[in-house]
C-alpha cells in the first residue's frame, strides 16, 4: 500500500515539475519562538526566487530541539540541513568540527553589518560558524505608573540597591501588585542565566582561571542572599516555578512593577493585544553595582549547517536570505517593521522607521554592547560566556547549581547550604571532566 | 429505615465518584477551554472559566502551521503497529508461561520486567547509530519497532497474569469431551480470556500512543506522530498556551473517543481477577 500510494506521490511530482529541474530539500530544525514562525510563513518567499530548493520544517521546543540536534550531530545522523542553535553551543561544536564555517554566504551578506558582539559569539578563531537569526540581552522593563505614583525615578543604568529598595516601595501584597519579578525555575538556561548574569554584576564568577569553582566566594554569597531576600520581600508567591512565560503573564497583567528579562520580552509587553500595561512600560538597563558590569547577557538564536551535510550550497543559500538584510525589508513590508528580529544588524538600530515603531530599540542595543561574553565578570575567567560557561559539561552543571538555587528561593534549604552544595557539585563535576585534580 | 440510610448512601457515594471524576478530568476540560480562548485570555489572572470570547482561531492556526492529519496517521500506523505486533508476540509467550511453565519462567519474567527500569536515554545513542546505519531514522516502520520492544514486556506480563486466573481444570474438561487444540482455543480460552486481551490491547495502544521519547528522537518529518506535532507548539520564550492546548487536544482526540467508548471491556478487564 505504501509503495503504491509512494508511486503515486512520485509521479504526480514528476507531472507537477515538469519540466524537472533537480530539486534540493532542506530540512530546518528550529525553535517555536515568533520570529521563527514568522520566517516558516515567508519560505515561500524564499522558494519562490530559488524555486530548485524545497525547505521543510522542524519545529520543536528549545530543550527537545537541543537534545534531538545534539543526538543527530554527535553520531552523524544527517537528519537536519541546517540547524537553529544557541550562542552557548556555537564554540562548543565548531571546536568538535560538528559545524561548517560560513564562507560562502554570498557578497551582499554585509558580515560588517552584523553587530559586532553577537558576531564574536557566533564566531571561533574569526570565522563564522553560525548566522545570527536574533540577538537578545536582559533588561529591567518597569511600569512607569506605579513609579510615577511612588515618586520614583528609574536612571537609565540603575544600581542593585536602588533597584531593591524601589522593589519594596512598590510592593502591594493586598492589591496583587509585586515590586519584582524575576526568574527562579530550576535550570541552566532559566534562572541560572539570570543568576549569573547578576553574579557578574557583583563580581563573581563560576570558576577562577584554573577553573576551580568559586561558590564559596563572598561575591556570590552576596548575590543569592541579596536575590532570596528580595525575591522574599517583593516577589510573586511561588517564584521558584517561574520562568519567561510565568513572568511574562504575571506582568502583562499588570502584577509586576518591575521585571529583569529578555530584550525579545519587551515587543511583547508593549504589544496592546498581549499586554494590559502596553503604554504604560518604561525600559533601563539591567542593574549594576558599580563595579563596571551589569547585569545583563547575550544570546543569540543562530543557523548553521552541520558538518557531513551534502546540501551546503543550498543551506547556505538560505541561510544568506534568513539572516541577510533584505529579510528584515520583507517582514518589515509584510508584518511591519515591529516584528522584524530585532539584535543582530547595526543597520537596524539605524533605521528611522523600526526606532519609531521600538521605543525599547536604543536600550536593547546598547545592552547587546553592555555584555562581552569573553570577559563577562570583573575578574578573569578561563571560559567564553557570559550567562553560561561555554563548556559541554555546563548544562549539566547549570541545571544542578540552578535546582540548589531555586530551593533557596523556596525556602526548603538556606543560601548558605545551597552554595555549598553548588560548590561540591561543581567540584565533582569539574574533576570528573578533568579540569581539576 | 435501612433503605432510607442505602439510598442516602447511594446519593453520597455517586457524588463523590462524580466529585472525584471531575477532579480527574478537570486538567482536560482546562486544555479544551484554554484552546477555545485567545492567547491573552488563556494566562489571564483571574482566569475566566466559561465567560470568554470563544474562538476556534486556535484550531485554524495549528492546522495551517502543520499537517495535523499527516501526524494523525502516523500515530496510528505507530501505535496500531506497534500494538499489534507486541501482541502477536505476547500471546504466545504468556500463554506458554502460564499454563507450562518450567523453574526458570519467574526468572525470565523478572528479566523481561527489569528491561523497563533502564532509562531508555541511556541506550539513545547506540539506537540511533543502529538506525542510521539501517536508514530506520524517520521511518514508521522504526518506531513501530521501538515501541512493540518497548511494551513488550508490560503486555507479556498483563497477559500473564490474566491467563493464570483462566483454570486449568477447564481446559483439561474440553480436552477429556474430545476437544483439538483449534477448539479449545476458540471456545474455550478466548471467550474467558478476551477481556484480558482487550484490556491489554487498549492500556498497549494508548502506551504506544502517549510514547514522547523514542518518537521525539527519532523521527523527524515524514514518520513524526502527534507527540513531534505537541512538542512543536511549547516554548519557553512566547506565550502559545491557547495554541498548545489546541494542538494537545487534537493529538489526545482521537485516543480520548476510544477509550471512551471502550471504557467497559478496560474497567472489566483491569478488575478481572482483582476478586477472586
Amino acid at each position: 500500500m505504501k509503495n503504491v500510494l509512494c508511486a503515486v506521490a512520485g509521479a504526480a511530482a514528476v507531472l507537477i515539475s515538469a519540466p524537472s529541474i533537480a530539486q534540493t530539500t532542506l530540512t530546518v530544525a528550529t525553535v517555536n519562538n515568533g520570529d521563527m514562525i514568522r520566517m516558516q510563513g515567508l519560505t515561500s518567499e524564499f522558494t519562490a526566487k530559488n524555486p530548485d530548493i524545497t525547505v521543510k520544517w522542524v519545529t520543536l521546543e528549545e530543550n527537545v530541539l537541543r537534545q534531538r540536534v545534539t543526538t543527530d550531530i554527535a553520531t552523524k545522523g544527517g537528519q537536519f540541513d541546517v540547524l537553529t542553535i544557541g550562542t552557548y553551543e556555537v564554540p562548543i561544536w565548531a571546536k568538535k568540527n560538528w559545524l561548517v564555517p560560513l564562507d560562502k554566504l554570498g557578497a551582499d551578506y554585509d558580515v560588517g553589518d552584523l553587530l559586532p558582539k553577537i558576531k564574536d559569539a557566533v564566531s571561533v578563531d574569526g570565522k563564522l560558524y553560525a548566522a545570527p537569526f536574533y540577538g537578545e540581552s536582559s533588561m529591567v522593563m518597569y511600569r512607569t505608573d506605579l513609579f510615577d505614583k511612588a515618586g520614583l525615578k528609574m536612571p537609565e543604568s540603575p544600581t542593585w540597591d536602588f533597584v531593591v529598595d524601589a522593589a519594596k516601595k512598590l510592593t502591594d501584597k493586598s492589591a496583587g501588585v509585586y515590586g519584582i519579578c524575576l526568574r527562579g525555575k530550576a535550570g541552566w538556561g532559566e534562572n541560572m542565566a539570570f543568576l549569573t548574569a547578576m553574579a557578574n554584576s557583583y563580581g563573581a564568577r563560576w570558576f577562577d582561571e584554573k577553573w576551580e569553582p568559586q561558590f564559596t566566594s563572598p561575591e556570590w554569597k552576596k548575590t543569592l542572599t541579596t536575590y532570596v531576600d528580595l525575591m522574599k520581600q517583593a516577589g510573586p508567591p511561588g517564584a521558584s516555578s517561574n520562568g519567561f512565560n510565568e513572568n511574562l503573564a504575571l506582568f502583562n497583567a499588570g502584577k509586576c512593577a518591575m521585571w529583569i528579562d529578555a530584550t525579545v520580552a519587551a515587543s511583547f509587553v508593549s504589544n496592546p493585544k498581549e499586554s494590559k500595561v502596553a503604554d504604560k512600560v518604561g525600559f533601563a538597563l539591567a542593574p549594576n553595582t558599580g563595579l563596571g558590569k551589569n547585569a545583563n547577557w547575550l544570546w543569540a538564536w543562530s543557523l548553521a549547517v552541520p558538518a557531513g551535510s551534502k546540501k551546503v550550497d543550498a543551506a547556505e543559500k538560505f541561510i544568506a536570505w534568513a539572516t541577510g538584510k533584505d529579510y528584515t525589508k520583507l517582514v518589515a513590508s509584510k508584518e511591519g517593521w515591529a516584528n522584524v528580529p530585532p539584535g543582530t544588524r547595526t543597520s537596524l538600530y539605524k533605521n528611522p522607521d523600526y526606532l519609531k515603531v521600538a521605543p525599547f530599540a536604543k536600550l536593547t542595543l546598547a545592552s547587546i554592547d553592555a555584555a562581552d561574553p569573553n570577559k563577562p565578570t570583573v575578574k578573569p575567567v578561563p571560559y567564553v560566556g557570559v550567562q553560561y560557561a561555554a563548556i559541554p559539561e555546563f548544562q549539566g552543571i547549570g541545571t544542578q547549581v540552578g535546582q540548589q538555587f531555586s530551593a533557596a528561593l523556596s525556602g526548603s534549604t538556606s543560601v548558605d547550604a545551597a552554595l555549598t552544595a553548588a560548590q561540591s557539585a561543581t567540584e565533582r563535576e569539574m574533576k570528573r571532566a578533568g579540569y581539576i585534580k | 429505615m435501612a433503605r432510607m440510610v442505602t439510598t442516602r448512601r447511594k446519593v453520597i457515594s455517586t457524588a463523590a465518584a462524580w466529585l472525584v471524576g471531575f477532579l480527574i478530568f478537570f486538567p482536560i476540560l482546562w486544555m479544551v477551554l484554554a484552546s477555545f480562548k485567545t492567547e491573552l485570555e488563556a494566562f489571564a489572572i483571574p482566569p475566566s472559566f466559561l465567560f470568554f470570547h470563544w474562538t476556534t482561531e486556535n484550531y485554524a492556526t495549528v492546522q495551517e502551521r502543520s499537517d495535523y492529519f499527516h501526524h494523525a496517521l502516523n500515530s496510528i500506523i505507530i501505535a496500531g503497529g506497534s500494538t499489534l505486533i507486541a501482541m502477536l508476540i505476547a500471546i504466545p509467550a504468556a500463554w506458554s508461561m502460564a499454563f507450562s511453565p518450567t523453574k526458570r519462567t519467574k526468572d525470565v519474567l523478572l528479566w523481561m520486567l527489569s528491561t523497563k527500569m533502564m532509562p531508555p536515554v541511556g541506550v539513545l545513542v547506540p539506537i540511533y547509530l543502529i538506525y542510521r546505519t539501517f536508514g530506520l531514522l524517520d521511518t514508521r516502520s522504526g518506531l513501530i519497532f521501538i515501541l512493540c520492544l518497548g511494551n513488550l514486556p508490560i503486555v507479556i506480563w498483563m497477559l500473564f497474569t490474566y491467563f493464570k486466573e483462566i483454570p486449568k481444570d477447564i481446559l483439561e474438561a474440553a480436552r477429556m469431551d474430545g476437544a483439538t487444540i483449534g477448539r479449545e482455543l476458540i471456545y474455550v480460552l478466548t471467550p474467558m480470556a478476551v477481556p484480558g486481551l482487550a484490556s491489554t490491547l487498549l492500556l498497549n495502544l494508548i502506551l504506544a500512543w502517549n510514547e514522547a521519547f523514542w518518537t521525539l528522537n527519532l523521527s523527524t518529518l515524514e514518520a513524526a506522530p502527534l507527540t513531534v506535532f505537541i512538542a512543536s507548539y511549547s516554548s519557553p520564550e512566547g506565550l502559545f498556551w491557547a495554541k498548545l492546548s489546541a494542538a494537545s487536544t487534537l493529538a489526545i482526540a482521537p485516543i480520548l473517543v476510544l477509550g471512551w467508548f471502550s471504557q467497559r471491556q478496560l474497567v472489566r478487564g483491569l478488575t478481572f481477577g482483582a476478586v477472586k
